[in-house]
């Protein structure tokens, strides 16, 4: 090799380092980049002359938008947990809308106390495990679509059981009895700020230790990433399905009871809208900070621009009809982030 | 049609690494049945895919005809007549299609130029007239994922002749088949022949290729040894002889190890599933078991059976004289078991995982403290003590497993059960695809637990390695075990003779198939 090649050579690899080094950051930290730029974004398009301020970059908004995707949030960590074990479980949102209306009968039908109430709600709903395990598990139909049937079968669950109609204090129940039961103060307190955010992050805090550094976490992790390798090194692969989906219901049925909290009511079908940004932010999540894999951290993140979205897309008076348009183009650039660019 | 002549000049391929074809010469005739034979890594199934237009950059010359021709690309194969018929029949056929659709799904691709719309009736007739022709009773409407595999390979080769098809290689056509089926089969390749196809037919069942087959070419090392015409005059053993030519691989020294007690005893064990049937082995502490047999014998299926992951039907085993029953592999691994298994990327490691974690997967529980925490510097302090004893050429204990050598990738699969203090090892094929460094580290690290009065069973296609390891082998032929011989009976000829189908009489392999 003479040396004017060298020398080119070596600026090359220089290049390609340089570059590698580049997109292994994106790579990483692309996904917070997108959020960052996001909420930078909407700061300056929501300037307000009059106060010289941005209407976006307030503490009240900034608040607002945390609350607004506390419940996605939680519901969000709870796929994340059926992702590990590389399932999808679908029913989130039908699981949230049973917790919703469920807890709601339990106070307004009952007039049962707000542990009673939350437990026996928890227990409800982890039903939905139970047959999505049974589905899955024992009959091995793919998780995904055994999930899509369990949500429409647990969506039916919700509307039957509240008669098809909302659930309301003072309401008048099915039977033809005024319903004599209140929704507790105290519970209603934890729908509203700081409580439900402090809730969303014990409970992806909860996920990410439970994850990373528990021994049912690494081993869901395993038969996520390899089951066969995972279960010719002695681990019961079914058995973690299975708790894998009983949490994904678990934490679940904590958004479906945190929005019976924030509204004081349960509406027909509240949780329903909650499925598709859950599954974007657990999706966009698997990228942030080089994982790879669903986690708890960049769940979270995936929450945060999800909802940053919502929030700045509002704010600019785009029209309600027109936004989904505009979320799921900077979803898909997220998700290109996470798919593409990994790839290379 | 005209019966094709072919002729291979020279042919010569190269892989990254290995030389897989040094100047192979092959002929072959319209009407001519030719058997191709020779060890594994001979060079067989290469040769053939230079044929079929899947080896593109191969170097020689290829006579067709008296023509020069090139065959760069499966299309040019065709074109010149050339059909194979792979071993993985179901890679090649769509399962929820039709026969009919099957058989003449090249037409149905390649000749739609212009055309829009299926001729159902059309093509369920040509089907049918080409599943005539081959004497072969099938239903064209019948979804091709409800067959047998043996009526699955009769649907690719009528997808063959469905074509204008002069030349028909089989890769080990037989391996699944039961005994009637490959009558079957034979039938099938009879009538080809006698309409001018040329067939060449690779297997590894020796014993059968004298009922089909009335030409050889033995090949060895990348080269062809001998071509002659096949009869009773070249008997099973000279074949083998010619297979394996002067004995090849340096010799390793294998260390004196005294033998303890029997510590695994199987009697009877069959599976559901029919893969391995009637086996009666055991182990001593100490004491390296070989599993002979060539590809499709059994050898994986008995590994994956003795570890819980394939059910049994009847059958008992002992573990130290205690009766066991493992259902799952957990059970297996908590009575001390550990596989090695051959796909190691797929069943042995966690691809996307550190070191570290691979090696503590099987022993979790050990690091475990309040709560089912994992203690991480526990951890770290194993995987380090690990590498530093197997010798694993990582950068670090967090290191991704999938940018690990081939051969370290295995130590960490062997530094998972080392870690999980196992008794009884399984290795099936634990040198596939590492480098003659690491298989002499492999071996050593085997040794050395055997010594320690743990119980190895090594299973191998690779005769060589049995011999320079092992203390007793036992030789498996279609799912059951056809021979047991001390180290100091066996030689690599014994080996090829058993594991190929012979017996004393006969072969007590091929009556073991008829009965079975």
């Amino acid at each position: 090799m003479d040396e004017a090649k060298k020398t080119v050579g070596q600026a090359d690899a220089g290049n390609d380092e340089r570059r590698g080094k580049i997109m292994r950051f994106v790579k990483k930290w692309g996904t917070l980049l997108v959020t960052v730029v996001t909420f930078v974004f909407f700061s300056i398009v929501n300037w307000d002359d009059s106060t010289n301020s941005s209407l976006f970059l307030t503490t009240d908004n900034v608040i607002t938008i945390l609350r607004s995707i506390s419940i996605m949030a939680i519901i969000a960590i709870g796929l994340t947990y059926s992702l590990a074990v590389n399932g999808m479980d679908l029913a989130v949102g039908a699981t949230a809308n049973l917790a919703d209306t469920f807890v709601m009968t339990m106070f307004v039908w009952y007039s049962m106390s707000i542990g009673a109430s939350i437990a026996l709600t928890i227990l409800a709903c982890l039903t939905v495990a139970v047959v999505n395990s049974i589905l899955i598990v024992r009959l091995k139909i793919p998780d995904m679509i055994a999930t899509l049937a369990v949500m429409f079968m647990y969506q039916g669950v919700a509307l039957t059981y509240s008669n098809g109609g909302a659930i309301t204090e003072r309401m008048v129940r099915p039977d033809g009895i005024h319903a004599e039961g209140l929704v507790p103060a105290a519970f209603k307190t934890l729908g509203i700020e700081p409580n439900l955010v402090i809730l969303m992050l014990v409970v992806v805090a909860f996920a990410f230790f439970f994850l990373n550094y528990t021994k049912y976490g690494r081993y869901m992790y395993a038969i996520g990433g390899n089951p066969e390798a995972a279960k010719l090194s002695g681990i019961p692969v079914n058995r973690y399905k299975i708790l894998a989906y009983l949490m994904s219901a678990a934490f679940s049925a904590i958004g479906g009871i945190c929005i019976a909290a924030r509204v004081g009511t349960a509406q027909v079908s509240a949780g329903d809208a909650f499925l598709m940004p859950a599954v974007a932010a657990a999706f966009i999540g698997f990228s942030v900070g080089g994982a790879g894999k669903p986690n708890a951290f960049g769940t979270l993140i995936g929450a945060v621009l999800v909802g940053i979205l919502e929030n700045g897309l509002i704010m600019m008076a785009v029209p309600y009809y027109a936004m989904n348009i505009i979320k799921g183009l900077v979803l898909a650039l997220a998700l290109a982030m996470t798919y593409s660019i990994a790839k290379k | 049609m005209e019966r094709i002549k072919l002729e291979m000049k020279k042919i010569e391929i190269e892989f990254p690494g290995v030389k897989a074809l040094k100047g192979v010469d092959f002929e072959t005739v319209g009407g001519q049945v030719h058997a191709l034979v020779g060890a594994n890594g001979a060079g067989k199934s290469t040769l053939m895919k230079v044929l079929a237009g899947d080896n593109t950059h191969y170097a020689g010359q290829i006579v067709i005809d008296g023509k020069n021709v090139e065959i760069r690309s499966p299309k040019d194969a065709k074109h010149l007549g050339i059909e194979i018929v792979y071993q993985e029949v179901d890679t090649a056929l769509i399962p929820y299609l039709s026969v009919a659709e099957n058989v003449m799904f090249n037409r149905m691709v390649n000749d739609m130029k212009g055309r829009f719309l299926v001729d159902w009736r059309k093509m369920r007739l040509e089907s049918q007239e080409v599943l005539k022709k081959l004497r072969v009773e099938l239903d064209p409407d019948a979804i091709v994922g409800d067959l047998t595999l043996a009526q699955k390979q009769m649907v690719l080769i009528a997808r063959c002749m469905a074509g204008e098809c002069r030349m028909l290689i089989l890769d080990e056509p037989t391996a699944p088949l039961s005994n009637a089926e490959t009558e079957d089969l034979f039938r099938v390749v009879r009538g080809l022949s006698a309409d001018g196809v040329a067939v060449v037919f690779i297997s590894h069942r020796l014993n059968e290729l004298y009922e089909i087959c009335d030409t050889i070419t033995i090949m060895r090392d990348g080269r062809n040894v001998v071509r002659m015409p096949l009869t009773k005059e070249l008997p099973q053993n000279k074949i083998v002889a010619y297979m394996l030519g002067r004995s090849f691989d340096e010799a390793y020294a294998k260390h004196e190890i005294t033998l303890g007690d029997k510590i695994l005893e199987v009697n009877g064990l069959t599976t559901k599933d029919k893969s391995v049937q009637d086996i009666d082995f055991y182990v001593r502490a100490g004491e390296i078991v070989g599993i002979a047999g060539l590809v499709g014998a059994g050898k994986t299926e008995l590994c994956k059976a003795l570890f819980g992951a394939i059910p049994h039907e009847t059958g008992s085993m002992r573990l130290r004289g205690k009766e066991v029953r493992f259902d799952s592999p957990l059970h297996a691994v908590q009575g001390g078991l550990a596989l090695v298994p051959e796909e190691r990327r797929k069943e042995g490691i966690l691809i996307t995982e550190p070191v570290r974690e691979n090696i503590t997967i099987a022993a979790l529980s050990k690091y475990c403290g309040f709560l089912s925490v994992v203690k991480r510097w526990k951890e770290r302090v194993d995987s380090l003590s690990m590498i530093k004893e197997l010798g694993i050429k990582t950068p670090s204990e967090e290191q991704s497993v999938a940018l690990l050598s081939g051969g370290n990738q295995q130590k960490v699969v062997l530094a998972k059960w080392l870690n999980s203090d196992a008794e009884i090892y399984l290795y099936d094929e634990p040198t596939k695809g590492i480098d003659v460094g690491a298989k002499r580290d492999m071996y050593e690290l085997i040794e050395r637990l055997a010594e320690q009065g743990k119980g190895t069973i090594y299973a191998t296609c690779e005769f060589s390695e049995l011999l320079s390891i092992c203390d007793r082998i036992y030789i498996m032929y279609d799912g059951r075990m056809v021979k047991e011989l001390s180290a100091a009976e066996a030689d690599e000829r014994t080996l090829l003779y058993y594991s190929t189908g012979g017996g004393d009489s006969n072969g007590r392999g091929e009556e073991n198939r008829r009965t079975g």
